[in-house]
């Protein structure tokens, strides 16, 4: 029997404000450990919470962005349960009014992941083990989170890998988080579960957690939905549990089965008042969200002409589509913008965590600079290139780097006269180029490419040398 | 007159100094709290600190404010820098706050002098004081009885003259019954009226600071200090409509007082008996008095426990052993740790609450139990509008007895949790509600009635308790023990 795998995620996402949810403590990672603390984060008797807007506008932004609608009334619930890195005993959230409902978010397959919520609430601390004893550091508590849960819509890893994917670019051009799985600023949960192919019911889920990459995630699901196709096949049944992932082995263990799941005795949290959100501050928040990156990408390949791959590569990053904004503004020719940040650029940025932070040693303006040279063709595109690693070699811009005798193309009586020379000169190659041997052309454009140094635009040469042989 | 005032008095006009009025109390502390146990802590150099303090500006000839240089006491629960608060806990035994409370830092800000935290109930959890892990405070009228609970160290104390006045909280009558039981006079103030930050959490939805003193004036001299919008404290609001101090002397006449008569029923006769003399004063002065039915009220006690407890039971699922007061000393790893550390550091009441509002909030259980209270919160919340419609505020007993006699209360637990009757509703309403002295039992002990205010009607509620004070004043006596000014 053929199975298809079900899946649904549920996302934590560090939101990147300057200080914590309820206190005026610094959300920055890492640091000494308490160092990032205060009576209320560490939840010391008689301190209360006073929730940080900030945080509701950043939820907000999300909840726009994935096409939630904003609740007007939202309150925040205390979710109880005891642990060392969690000072109160609760975790304040929010259980059954969250800011965000009723979302999606559309893969390019055209399916569209349904969004349940996108809820607040705030991070633990951590424990450390260390000189063979644990301590707690509770720099990391009272850090805002956003919790997006997604209906379980995945039918297949590759559409997991997208959606996380989107999330990420999403929340990155928002700018409310930086989504670093590494650091933990984003952490996917993942609920699978499997039923024959054809089938609407939905078979017992496991959860698993403790994946700290798309890839981890994606080989996690691969091998839960093989370990639960074994078990039914060999005649068992699923079990119902929590599941934590090792990547080392690339298996999954139980953590704690549904018997073992807690009571949190969620209630309102009588400390904190409710959320109100008018209409006017959900519009005035759409107004100023950036272009989302799919907007983004439809608007390049659709004004600009880019290969739908190379938009895709563009609008990934935050960072790389405003540096492509930024320096195509004004020129003719945004594709060989593209060329250059994709190839060249790139070839020197080539971690995600680089592309994150894009930090190229050429400015946008210094590379639109270059591409107007080529664009009012003063010079052509290979000189361009070859002045490209140049300028990212020393950060200095493309004048410095180019003769004035490089300038100015050559005229067109002048290139004429070139392609007559080549053709007199290579009487094999023209015959060959007529019998049919497309290649043969190439010689003859290098030929004059040669008597140009390199000056004559490309293009121009091939249509008069066809033109100068077919005459 | 109002207590602080004399001090003020004598202070401004160096009849005494603030060090020799100091010390004067702290000697009657030595030789009267080993009887009353008002103090669980006193903090002598820091009242001499803030002794000299306002001793150097009287000698510059400075101005001082009425409340400087007055010596005082702070509950346990409220949490003072660099001073053991402990809720009279063993849990949270040598645990020094590192930051003020909002409430002591105006006072202490004022110049108040604290002379020491006062006893309570464990956590605030009581009616009698007697489940401080301190044992409870007695009562100044006759040391055989209870202070009351569960502020009963604060009302000891200042019944006792060993304070000039003293700041409690009250969750379902723990300013008002001690008070009531002590004599004196005691003020729960609107919910948000007064901060609560630093303010250790017992039931949050219905805790609030407030004064317990020996007349209205003084009453309404603290409730003006330490009202007042905070930001750290996302429920407070503030006084409203300025100064209640100058508002608490003008005219009652037409006044219109509502007596429901739910609160009368199951009161004992001599209660009843003072409180409806107390009604007939107010009829000489020409108040007006209505009377009506507040069926709701017979929800407040079930409504009550099972909202504070359901509160309590998350709040105190902090003490832990992890990181302040009291840690286990033999254990097996972290889990083990807990479990030890609260069941040897929590009383028998605490962990009664807990277990029960652990219960009332459980999966199967939230709907039968914590949301219907809720709704029923609504319902008592209504039952108070509809009334306010028909009076200026709501006259009854503050306590349907005069104070237990020690031992008493921590016999029988469920029904002393049935004495909390008439001081319940007010605090599932978040009302303001002062308790006044109004007579005396046979036994010479204290009767005390409350005046029921709508929200944030504090001068209201304080200028009919300071008429009746004046009509009155045979209800306001003094005991034998501590300072004599």
């Amino acid at each position: 029997m053929k199975y298809e795998l079900v899946g649904g995620f549920e996302t934590h996402v560090e939101l990147s404000t300057n200080t914590k949810i309820f206190c005026g403590c610094t959300t920055k990672f890492g640091g000494e450990p308490n160092t990032h603390c205060c009576p209320v984060c560490i939840g010391l008797p008689g301190t209360l919470p006073k929730l940080n807007r900030q945080v509701v506008r950043y939820a907000i932004m999300a909840g726009l962005a994935t096409n939630c609608e904003i609740a007007e009334v939202a309150k925040m619930d205390r979710k109880n349960y005891c642990y060392p890195d969690l000072p109160k005993a609760y975790q304040i959230s929010e259980y059954d009014k969250p800011l965000c409902e009723h979302g999606y978010i559309e893969l390019s397959n055209g399916r569209k992941i349904r969004i349940l919520r996108i809820h607040i609430e705030e991070d633990a601390g951590k424990l450390v083990h260390a000189h063979g004893d644990t301590y707690v550091d509770y720099n990391r508590g009272g850090v805002p989170l956003i919790e997006i849960v997604t209906e379980p819509d995945f039918r297949s890893t590759d559409e997991a890998r997208e959606y996380v994917e989107k999330l990420q670019q999403i929340m990155r051009a928002i700018g409310v988080s930086d989504c670093r799985m590494q650091e933990g600023s984003m952490r996917c949960d993942v609920n699978i579960s499997v039923r024959p192919e054809g089938s609407d019911k939905l078979g017992t889920r496991t959860e698993i957690k403790n994946m700290n990459s798309i890839n981890n995630i994606v080989k996690a699901m691969e091998y839960e939905f093989e370990r639960q196709v074994d078990v039914i096949e060999s005649g068992g049944k699923v079990i119902q549990e929590t599941l934590r992932y090792d990547d080392a082995t690339n298996t999954t263990s139980s953590m704690r089965g549904k018997e073992d799941a807690n009571d949190y005795r969620y209630f309102r949290d009588p400390d904190l008042v409710t959320i109100l959100t008018s209409r006017e501050e959900v519009e005035e928040i759409r107004k100023t969200l950036p272009e989302l990156p799919e907007a983004k990408k439809q608007r390049y390949i659709e004004d600009y002409d880019i290969p739908e791959k190379d938009a895709a590569l563009l609008t990934k990053y935050r960072k790389v589509s405003e540096y492509f904004d930024e320096a195509v503004d004004g020129l003719k020719n945004p594709k060989t913008v593209s060329n250059f940040i994709i190839g060249s650029i790139f070839r020197r940025v080539e971690t995600e965590k680089d592309k994150e932070a894009f930090d190229v040693t050429v400015s946008p303006k210094q590379l639109k600079e270059l591409v107007k040279l080529i664009e009012d063709k003063k010079i052509q595109n290979n000189l361009a290139k070859k002045t490209l690693e140049k300028m990212l070699d020393t950060g200095k811009s493309c004048m410095e780097f180019i003769d004035e005798s490089d300038l100015g193309g050559v005229d067109d009586s002048a290139i004429e006269q070139m392609c007559k020379n080549a053709i007199d000169g290579n009487p094999n190659a023209v015959a060959d180029y007529k019998g049919g041997k497309e290649k043969a052309l190439m010689s003859l454009l290098g030929n004059v490419m040669k008597q140009s140094r390199g000056k004559a635009d490309a293009q121009a040469v091939r249509a008069k040398l066809i033109e100068l042989i077919n005459g | 007159m109002s207590e602080i005032k004399k001090i003020h008095d004598l202070l401004t006009s160096k009849q005494i100094s603030c060090k020799e009025l100091t010390e004067k109390y702290l000697k009657s502390i030595e030789s009267d709290n080993g009887e009353l146990n008002a103090y669980v802590n006193v903090t002598a150099d820091e009242a001499f600190a803030q002794a000299e303090k306002v001793d150097a500006k009287l000698s510059k000839g400075e101005d001082i404010g009425l409340l400087e240089g007055v010596p005082m006491t702070v509950k346990d629960n409220i949490s003072t820098k660099g001073v053991e608060t402990t809720c009279c806990s063993k849990i949270l035994t040598g645990y020094k706050p590192i930051y003020n409370a909002t409430v002591w830092e105006k006072l202490e800000n004022d110049g108040a002098v604290m002379l020491g935290k006062a006893n309570m109930d464990e956590f605030a959890m009581g009616s009698s004081c007697e489940t401080s892990y301190f044992g409870g405070a007695t009562n100044p009228f006759n040391t055989k009885h209870c202070a009351g609970g569960s502020s009963g160290g604060v009302a000891s104390a200042v019944g006792g003259n060993i304070a000039a006045y003293g700041l409690g909280s009250d969750t379902g009558g723990s300013i008002r019954q001690p008070a009531s039981f002590c004599g004196m006079v005691g003020l729960k103030p609107t919910y948000g009226a007064v901060s609560r930050y630093g303010l250790i959490a017992y039931a949050s939805s219905l805790d609030q600071i407030g004064p317990i003193a020996k007349t209205v004036e003084d009453v309404s001299i603290i409730y003006d200090a330490i009202s007042d919008y905070d930001p750290k404290d996302s429920t407070s609001q503030g006084r409203q409509g300025g100064m209640t101090f100058d508002k608490v002397n003008n005219d009652i006449k037409g006044m219109k007082i509502g007596i429901a008569r739910e609160y009368l029923e199951g009161v004992r006769d001599d209660v009843k008996e003072a409180v409806l003399n107390a009604v007939k004063v107010y009829e000489s002065l020409g108040a007006e008095v209505i009377y009506f039915d507040m069926p709701a009220l017979k929800f407040a006690l079930p409504v009550y426990y099972i909202i504070a407890c359901a509160e309590a039971s998350s709040n105190l699922g902090r003490y832990d052993g992890i990181r302040y007061g009291f840690k286990t000393e033999h254990y097996n790893g972290t889990h083990d740790m807990m479990c030890r550390t609260r069941s040897e550091g929590f009383g028998a009441e605490v962990k009664r609450r807990i277990l029960l509002g652990t219960y009332v909030l459980s999966a199967g259980y939230y709907d039968a139990y914590y949301k219907k209270a809720q709704n029923l919160r609504g319902t008592i919340v209504k039952a108070f509008d509809d009334a306010f419609t028909k009076c200026d505020f709501i006259l009854a007993p503050t306590v349907p007895m005069t104070a237990f006699e020690m031992g008493h209360a921590v016999s029988d637990p469920i029904e002393t949790y049935l004495t909390d009757i008439c001081t319940v509703p007010v605090n599932i309403a978040g009302l303001p509600a002062v308790s006044v002295p109004c007579g005396f039992n046979d036994k010479g002990m204290p009767i005390g009635m409350q005046l029921i205010g709508n929200k944030f009607s504090e001068a209201t509620i304080l200028n009919a308790a300071n008429a009746y004070e004046k009509a009155a004043p045979e209800n306001f006596k003094e005991t034998k023990w501590g300072v004599k000014l």
